[in-house]
């Protein structure tokens, strides 16, 4: 069934409440446009948290929802894609959610591949606690928890999520509302977890942590818009990606035979390259690479569930209780007390 | 009572529960205690690697695994220094002569040779050369190397089956199912159990054989059933008469992990079961599963339900309907992972954050889980909570014969969906109470017009928005207590066994069951009026415990803890009451709860 939905249909009476000027407006905005244009009932949306500001998400979507704890919610997500493959199940959580006190639950969700997509949005920050570093803050960072400069190694989301082997990897920006659009429609179609970073800013606590993919004058050298079946190339074609000694390199384009230019192929069964490109940069503070790293199928979680459901029916018929609470072997009691073994 | 003692290598477990299955076809009453190292392969030979089987058959109804054994089997030195002091006094024991070398003996910790140098004396011993004789059987049958001695403990079974006088046949029936793939040691088990028996007929040194005579059990047909097995068949139950999926979302643990494994295989009945990747997502699957329509379950032991505290307290926020079991073993930390103990009932009633008094019930044996199960799912359903099931690893791995009910007697539990907007202007308001119940609409995905949204923020009564509003907390947190709180109209109330005018009540809760009215019912005996009553449920607790307490003037409560149900029942009855308290990894002995009472009763 394909409904006529607006952007307001996906809309609560609640008061959104970020700070102003808060990057999560943008992706609020650019989802419900999205799910507005699926014309799918409105219904069969799950949308499930965990904490955090982003984490607010769900209370701003009308659709069926769960602002659930810390961490946890691509396992809450699971539940309820292995019990309802008829759902669109989607999981909203941030760098401190996700890849803090939820990375367990991250990395178990891309490799089983539960048909869930998962938003992060990394602001390289905690916002709701006010101020702290995240695990995606970069090395040096002074926030309120670190008055001498952080001294963690950050993670790098796309490469975590492809080392655990997810089959849909993308990285995209709270400002760009028609990448954005893009990757959530391929994410949408792909078949188990997808797996989308959005460089989302927080003007309180981080601002203007990804202005060198952002700035008017710096995006045009900075950003590497990743095209499925295009030679990779950026800043105005002046830079190039090639694969040198097993790494991703970038080089002048104008230095390189244009055969040597790699060739974007998001479909690559061998996560190694896309793996190379993730590494291309650790964090946005130079040349990123942006849109789908990998777009892979493999059977999704309930799908092979179901199957062996399926398939104990056709092997042993529906369940019968009274069979199974006979099946360790029985012996009866007659009246006077004799017994025969059943 | 028999207990069968070896290496954890020897097969012990296997023997035990043949054993006790022979008998329960013989038709005596049974009831079984399981004991094995928390490490699975404990060097051989050595103290910490002994395990054994215990059971009780009798020509009565029993109620508990026994005390001291009759008779023990010892496979090795090992074995009998770790098992010795429990036989009584004049017990049978039946020793592997061949495993007394000097060798093994250091390992026991002999200095000498306790076949030789008077230890046994007392005892009736029977000296069995079971290698060398398990060998002879065997040589025929194609096994060969290690293989030979594997089937050493057929050959104790078939000595034990002749001294009890047990039939052979339904062993040998077993054996040629359960080795059907391996025909070769298939024949050697039957040989090594044949040879045990004949040695037995054969023999000089075991003139007198035991007679148990079938107990008279009541009219029925029976299966023998372990506490585990129980519980996961109550879970496929409860999903059938409430017509929800069944969803069990867990991670493995000692001794929880066999419901899982019974679970797992019966997918024909829809069960989905979830091994997830800790303790906190296999009960974030569950309440994904529980939002999403599926009767949800997670189950653990104690260590693992401290890491799922935080989203019990998320799923009572919510009110989602949830089953928590918890499989108590010893503990703190890591603890008697392969021990019985009921050290978690205060952390099960009070062991959350916040104000979160979620209902608790305790199976009382093992078939007692079955309907426990159904019970759970009931509460739970019906008053959209999550609920604790305490069990322990005395229920879990015990067994003991179950009268099997008639399916169609237990009650359907009724499951509505919300289907319609219940607010003005076809609005759905998601924390509208029920009037009779004070649950609020379970609303599944899927279901157009009741889009919703639940968190772990404080609601807004009725519409269930965020709300921080003062008066509106109390309000929620008095509505959810309160919820939980009547639950107790809707329970049995404690049943009182025994002399009504007794000057003494036993009360319990858990797998203590059969031991205090074994206990209660040898103080009778003795001529002492006592009275005894079982908890199922703990919170909320029976609505006329606090009468049935008073009108005893004095109260004895049995735990294997220090003391957390007495002191919960204090708190909320102001009521005086006598601890009996051990924590040693062992049920209670029978004698043990008896010399309590008499010396309470002088
Ligand atoms: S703190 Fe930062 S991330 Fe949080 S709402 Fe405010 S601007 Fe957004």
């Amino acid at each position: 069934m394909t409904l006529s939905y607006t952007r307001a249909d996906f809309q609560t009476d609640q008061e959104v409440r970020w700070c102003p000027g808060c990057g999560d407006y943008t992706i609020l905005a650019s989802v419900q446009q999205f799910l507005a244009g699926l014309g799918r009932p409105r219904e069969e949306f799950v949308f499930v948290s965990g904490i955090g500001c982003s984490s607010r998400f769900p209370y701003y979507m009308n659709t069926y929802g769960m602002h659930s704890i810390h961490g946890r919610a691509p396992a809450i997500a699971t539940g309820i894609a292995a019990t309802r493959p008829d759902l669109s199940v989607w999981v909203i959580t941030g760098d401190g959610d996700a890849l803090s006190i939820g990375g367990n639950h991250l990395i178990h969700a891309l490799r089983r591949n539960v048909n869930i997509k998962i938003l992060l949005f990394n602001n390289q920050i905690y916002g709701l606690t006010k101020g702290q570093y995240s695990p995606t803050s970069e090395m040096g960072k002074t926030t309120k928890s670190s008055p001498f400069g952080s001294i963690d190694h950050p993670f790098n989301p796309v490469s975590l999520a492809l080392g655990a082997e997810a089959t849909f990897v993308a990285r995209t920006l709270d400002m760009d509302r028609n990448l954005t659009q893009a990757v959530l429609q391929k994410a949408y179609e792909h078949e188990g977890t997808s797996f989308i970073e959005i460089y989302q800013n927080c003007n309180v606590f981080n601002d203007k942590a990804f202005i060198q993919l952002t700035g008017k004058e710096e995006r045009v050298h900075n950003r590497i818009d990743l095209e499925h079946g295009k030679p990779i190339v950026f800043d105005e074609g002046r830079k190039a990606v090639i694969m040198r000694d097993g790494q991703a390199t970038i080089v002048d384009a104008a230095s390189v035979d244009p055969k040597a230019i790699l060739v974007h192929d998001e479909t690559r069964p061998d996560p190694s390259i896309a793996f190379a490109l993730s590494r291309l940069s650790h964090g946005p503070f130079g040349p990123t690479p942006l849109g789908v790293f990998r777009n892979v199928s493999r059977p999704t979680y309930e799908s092979e569930m179901s199957r062996q459901l399926e398939e104990a029916k056709e092997k042993r018929g529906p369940g019968d209780l009274g069979k199974l609470i006979r099946s360790l072997g029985t012996w009866t009691v007659d009246e006077a007390g004799a017994i025969t073994e059943n | 009572m028999i207990r069968f003692a070896g290496d954890s290598g020897d097969g012990m477990q296997l023997a035990g529960s043949r054993f006790t299955d022979a008998s329960a076809l013989f038709g005596n009453d049974l009831a079984t205690l399981p004991s094995f190292p928390a490490e699975i392969r404990a060097p051989a030979g050595t103290l910490p690697g002994v395990s054994s089987f215990q059971v009780q058959i009798a020509d009565f109804d029993i109620l508990t695994a026994g005390d001291a054994p009759d008779c023990l089997v010892a496979m090795n030195p090992a074995a009998l220094k770790k098992n010795l002091k429990d036989l009584r006094d004049g017990g049978t024991l039946i020793i592997n002569r061949d495993a007394f070398d000097e060798r093994n003996l250091a390992k026991a910790g002999f200095d000498t040779n306790p076949l030789e140098d008077g230890t046994l004396k007392g005892y009736r011993v029977i000296e069995v050369p079971m290698d060398e004789l398990t060998t002879l059987a065997v040589k025929d049958t194609g096994v060969s190397g290690r293989d030979v001695l594997r089937s050493k403990n057929f050959f104790a079974l078939g000595l034990m089956a002749w001294l009890f006088s047990r039939p052979t046949q339904p062993t040998l029936d077993w054996i040629d199912k359960k080795f059907a793939r391996n025909p070769a040691v298939a024949a050697a088990n039957a040989a090594a159990f044949k040879a045990g028996f004949n040695f037995g007929e054969t023999t000089e040194a075991t003139r007198t054989t035991f007679e148990v005579k079938p107990a008279t059990l009541p009219e029925g047909t029976y299966t023998n059933i372990t506490g585990n097995t129980a519980l996961a068949w109550g879970l496929i139950a409860a999903s059938q008469k409430s017509g929800l999926p069944l969803f069990y979302g867990t991670y493995p643990i000692t001794p929880a992990s066999d419901i899982l494994h019974e679970l797992s295989r019966h997918k024909n009945f829809g069960v989905r079961t979830l091994q997830a990747e800790d303790e906190i997502a296999g009960i974030g699957t569950a309440i994904g599963a529980a939002f999403a329509g599926s009767l949800a379950v997670t189950g653990s032991s104690g260590p693992g339900i401290a890491l799922k505290s935080e989203a019990i307290s998320l799923a009572f926020m919510l009110e989602l309907p949830l089953l928590v079991i918890n499989v108590q073993r010893g503990g703190p930390s890591t603890g008697l992972p392969t021990k019985p103990e009921q050290s978690d009932l205060l952390f099960s009633l009070y062991g959350r954050h916040g104000e979160s008094p979620i209902p608790v019930l305790a199976i009382a044996s093992a078939s007692d889980a079955f309907y426990m199960a159904i019970e759970a799912a009931r509460i739970a359903v019906k008053y959209m909570t999550p609920v604790l099931l305490l069990s322990d690893n005395y229920i879990a791995n015990g067994s003991e014969p179950w009268k099997l009910p008639d399916l169609d007697s237990i009650p359907e539990i009724e499951v509505e969906f919300a289907k319609h907007p219940n607010g003005p202007d076809g609005k759905f308001l998601p924390y509208m109470r029920d009037f009779d119940t004070f649950s609020r609409p379970w609303a599944v995905p899927g279901t157009p017009g009741l889009e919703h949204r639940v968190g772990g923020l404080e609601k807004e009564a009725i519409t269930g928005n965020v709300s921080y509003d003062p008066a509106n907390h109390q309000l929620m947190v008095d509505s959810r207590a309160w919820k939980v709180a009547n639950i107790a109209n809707d329970v049995p109330e404690v049943e009182v066994e025994g002399d009504e005018d007794a000057e003494l009540l036993v009360l319990g809760w858990g797998s203590t069951y059969g031991a205090n009215r074994a206990a209660a019912r040898r103080a009778r005996l003795e001529g002492v009026k006592v009275a005894t009553a079982h908890l199922r449920y703990l919170n909320p607790l029976p609505r006329n415990l606090g009468d049935v307490l008073r009108r005893f003037p004095k109260v004895l409560i049995p735990e294997l803890n220090t003391g957390q149900l007495l002191k919960h029942l204090r708190s909320e009855y102001l009521i005086d009451a006598t601890g009996l308290n051990k924590v040693m990894g062992e049920p209670f002995k029978v004698a043990e709860i008896t010399a309590k009472i008499m010396e309470m009763t002088k």
